[in-house]
């Protein structure tokens, strides 16, 4: 480029005095990646309490069948629940829509587009995003995304209603909202497509001098791999979802069968499609989408739990290692959600082995956080809390999930609660706690003060409590056989009758979770104008984003920073403090 | 970013050339009416020579920087991945349960519908 | 403030920052083609029969039409090229050339469209045109985003050359490695759906 410099002026140098932005410009269309990632934190976490009420009300028709929804039941409209009563199609939305806005507009923005937004750049060192005008493109697509899910239930026939899978031919063949649906997945694939590439130019580009790849921060190794999955798994669900709409609206049968029968009628169209096609490119993108839901999780595990640890963790390299590797094999697992398929005896071989391989990863993970408690004495902050209840949530989750990745076990427990189950316990008491535990460590970064600690304990031990009502009895209900879908649950069958009665206590430790979920929202904003004020340096820590201001200023660092060291140095023998942070050199110490 | 040795332009016009004579050739090619499947690994074949002389000269993948290779290669695994897709559908299905007379479309919904 | 190696090259990865970007998202618009073209396989091996391309669509349109493209790919390269050497008024010109291809290429593709339409074949009427007009219908907006890039860059975008002439460089080197990804995706196409 050296022919090129003599007419360059030196615009890397030039010094700008940015004018005071309006309102708007602040706090709505900012370019500022912590603006941006708080806005994606509260968008996201508004999602997901909406998400949670939408089970509440599929968790009282469980219950108590046939019974009127009580205080909420006039507002739900008389054609989804007359006289208060859930009809059975408003139930099919509401699992299905409840399915897609926990996973597509909950955890993974808030984990993501929040965590990821806010966090990774100031832990690297880095002035913003590489694209900051790319990354707020990110946060409108997801908020138009959303809009348009949220407007699906306003149209005729209500909003999607095949399940957050969408398997087809049921949806090709369902109401108009499934159209809306799959609009709505467009934007929030071109999401989370714009937010991926810009964290991994990001991360490759933008890190402070020192701070090689041994040195980053768990988080930022978790937030990097889930990068590559978005990027890389979501198109396969983008073409898929492009398919789907134009069998519903061009008429085509990509995956529709030849002499498909609706309702006892024969469906004019061409045929020749393949209904297993969508399940393939469904699940090929979804499998990796189960490690974007859990792996930002375990790195925000990973950082409150070092700092309140007060040593290095354990395994800080076999950590990393495993987690590429586990982003890189869940790509070929996809297939073991189709064991029921007529898949044959060769590929669920195949399908199988490469579950239980990808489960070795998973468990050298969670060990080396189990081993990192060792010997420690425990500072049990709020965030702590948390974090300590990931552990074993995320052990169940995990370990329940080994038999629906064999064959012959799968069998029986496909389609049953033991599913539900399984992948509540990774992503509600696992991610969603981890997410919690974020929310309290980095609340001092993001706005100078502390959260409540006792509102805090009694939010984390009331949902410690119920949310292992609301899951756990589902394995026993699914070893029993309980279909996951029965809009009765399950009453009308008499192998379920048994089980059925502990949907009653469920349903009470469901309202008892969204009660206390109400501990949470006080504190918050109660926190944010009358909490304790949090030094620089909140929690003692020793990663980056702790030598910035708090809350940061645009542009992150009033000095470039330098990294001299490790992650977690805490309790370093001969240091004077028990943590040296990475942004001490050794001369200042 | 990759520094490039030479800023000829030449090479692009020579690689313009080759596309062309590619094109003919592909459609040249499918005048002569062989088997199916031998037309569809000679085709597939000159798609990939031109495909790689975009990408190498034009898209100048022939010096570029290692990160883009790894980026590159990380993909191209997954593509593979995905392009196994027919073959897990066709491949490997369960034996012993399929229909003693095969089903013709037509004969599908009759039988449905007995139920 | 400002974002480091938007215009210069990091050190250790040897690219600037929109590079690294522009081909992490040709890494995922590979992954979304991919996906097409395996459902298309997959279709294909699963029908009772298929048709021949050439038998259904007009291969001597399309033949025009890849020579269009490639030809655009071609200008677009040396409107780089000129760029690097500081030509800008040469660049401006192949860049609106590179623009009047790709109008060129919609054109055609726009009566072979109303060609079919007009004999009542629809992307309903059977697989094999569901999946052309899916494909190019794909291709076809793909290029119609390179053509709003490069009608910025020739038109109000150009005044970046006389502030910032490097960054300016990059710009047009990242649409053209878009463009040129446009262009292998054609390639793959034509003879796929129109001579398979």
């Amino acid at each position: 480029m050296e022919h090129a410099t003599a007419v360059h002026p030196p615009v890397a140098h030039h010094v700008e005095h940015a004018p005071e932005l309006g309102f708007w410009w602040k706090y709505v269309f900012s370019t500022d990646h912590k603006v941006i990632g708080i806005q994606y934190a509260i968008t996201g976490l508004l999602f997901l309490l909406f998400g949670f009420t939408l089970m509440a009300i599929m968790r009282w028709q469980l219950a108590y069948p046939g019974q009127p929804v009580p205080v909420i039941g006039a507002w739900l409209g008389a054609g989804n629940a007359s006289g208060g009563v859930i009809l059975p199609e408003f139930y099919n939305q509401l699992g299905a829509m409840h399915g897609t806005i926990m996973v597509f507009m909950g955890v993974v923005p808030l984990a993501v587009g929040g965590f990821g937004n806010f966090v990774m750049p100031l832990q690297i060192g880095a002035p913003d995003m590489a694209f900051p005008r790319i990354n707020m493109a990110s946060y409108w697509a997801y908020f138009v995304g959303g809009v348009v899910m949220l407007a699906s239930f306003f149209v005729p026939g209500g909003a999607a209603n095949s399940g957050w899978t969408s398997y087809v031919p049921l949806a090709v063949t369902a109401t108009t909202g499934q159209t809306w649906w799959l609009l709505g997945m467009v934007f929030l694939i071109t999401s989370s497509l714009l937010g991926s590439l810009n964290f991994i130019v990001t991360i490759f580009q933008l890190r402070a001098p020192g701070l090689t790849f041994m040195r980053l921060p768990i988080f930022v190794w978790m937030q990097l791999v889930t990068a590559y999955l978005l990027l890389l798994a979501f198109p396969p669900l983008e073409a898929a979802a492009i398919l789907q709409l134009m069998d519903r609206v061009a008429g085509t049968s990509f995956f529709l069968p030849s002499g498909l029968v609706v309702s006892g009628q024969v469906v004019q169209i061409s045929g020749g499609g393949n209904p297993l096609l969508w399940q393939h490119l469904f699940w090929f993108l979804a499998h990796p989408e189960v490690y974007v839901l859990i792996l930002p999780g375990m790195g925000i595990v990973a950082e409150v739990l070092a700092n309140n640890i007060r040593k290095p963790l354990w395994g800080y390299k076999p950590i990393v290692y495993s987690v590429v590797f586990l982003g890189f094999m869940s790509f070929v697992v996809w297939a073991h959600h189709m064991f029921l398929t007529g898949m044959g005896t060769t590929m669920s071989a195949f399908f199988q082995t490469t579950t239980m391989i990808i489960s070795i990863p998973s468990v050298i993970i969670l060990t080396s956080l189990f081993l990192s408690l060792w010997g420690a004495s425990i500072r049990f902050t709020t965030p702590m809390l948390f974090a300590l209840a990931f552990l074993p949530m995320f052990g169940i989750g995990g370990l329940t999930g080994l038999p629906l990745g064999l064959a012959p076990t799968d069998i029986h427990l496909h389609d049953t609660y033991y599913v539900i189950g399984h992948f509540h316990y990774v992503v509600a008491p696992g991610t969603l706690f981890a997410l919690f535990a974020g929310i309290y460590y980095w609340f001092p970064k993001a706005t100078g003060r502390y959260m409540n600690d006792l509102l805090g304990k009694i939010h984390f031990w009331g949902s410690f409590v119920a949310i292992n009502i609301v899951f756990f009895p589902m394995f026993i209900q699914g070893l029993a056989g309980m279909n996951r879908r029965l809009y009765d649950g399950g009453i009308q069958y008499a192998h379920a009758q048994e089980t059925a009665k502990l949907h009653v206590p469920m349903g009470y430790a469901t309202f008892a979770l969204w009660f206390f979920q109400l501990f949470f929202i006080v504190n918050f904003f109660w926190s944010i104008k009358k909490g304790r004020q949090a030094p620089q340096n909140a929690w003692d820590a020793t990663t980056l984003e702790w030598s910035a201001p708090s809350p940061p200023p645009h542009g992150n660092f009033p000095e470039p920073p330098v990294v001299y060291r490790d992650p977690y140095e805490y309790s370093v023998p001969g240091h004077p403090a028990d943590f040296t942070p990475q942004f001490q050199s050794d001369k200042k110490a | 970013m990759a520094e490039h040795k030479s800023h000829g332009v030449s090479i692009y016009y020579k690689v313009f050339v080759a596309l062309m004579v590619l094109t003919v050739v592909t459609v040249a090619v499918n005048r002569v009416h062989v088997g199916i499947s031998a037309a569809i690994i000679v085709a597939l074949m000159i798609a990939a020579f031109k495909g790689s002389l975009v990408a190498g000269y034009f898209m100048h993948l022939f010096n570029e920087s290692n990160q883009i290779y790894r980026v590159l290669l990380l993909t191209a695994i997954f593509l593979i991945f995905l392009m196994f897709l027919p073959l897990l559908g066709r491949w490997s299905t369960v034996t012993g349960l399929q229909h003693r007379t095969p089903l013709t479309p037509s004969a599908a919904p009759a039988a449905e519908s007995q139920h | 403030m400002d974002i480091p190696y938007t215009v210069t090259a990091r050190p250790d990865t040897g690219l600037f920052n929109g590079k690294l970007g522009i081909w992490l998202f040709l890494a995922s618009e590979v992954m979304l083609f991919g996906a097409l073209f395996s459902s298309y396989v997959l279709l294909r091996v699963g029908a009772e029969t298929w048709p021949r391309g050439e038998t259904i669509l007009n291969v001597w349109m399309a033949f025009l039409n890849t020579v269009v493209l490639i030809s655009s790919s071609v200008t677009m390269v040396l409107a780089w090229a000129a760029l690097k050497t500081n030509q800008f008024q040469k660049s401006r010109w192949l860049l609106i050339s590179t623009f009047l291809l790709a109008t060129v290429f919609l054109v055609v593709k726009y009566f072979e469209y109303t060609e079919k339409f007009s004999h009542g074949l629809l992307p309903s009427t059977n697989t094999f045109l569901a999946i052309y007009f899916t494909l190019t219908g794909l291709h076809g907006l793909h290029v119609v985003g390179g053509m709003i890039v490069m009608a910025y860059l020739f038109g109000p975008g150009a005044k970046m050359f006389r502030i910032a002439p490097e960054r300016f460089t990059n710009r047009v080197e990242i649409t053209g490695l878009y463009w040129h990804f446009v262009d292998l995706v054609w390639i793959f196409l034509f003879p796929v759906l129109y001579l398979l």
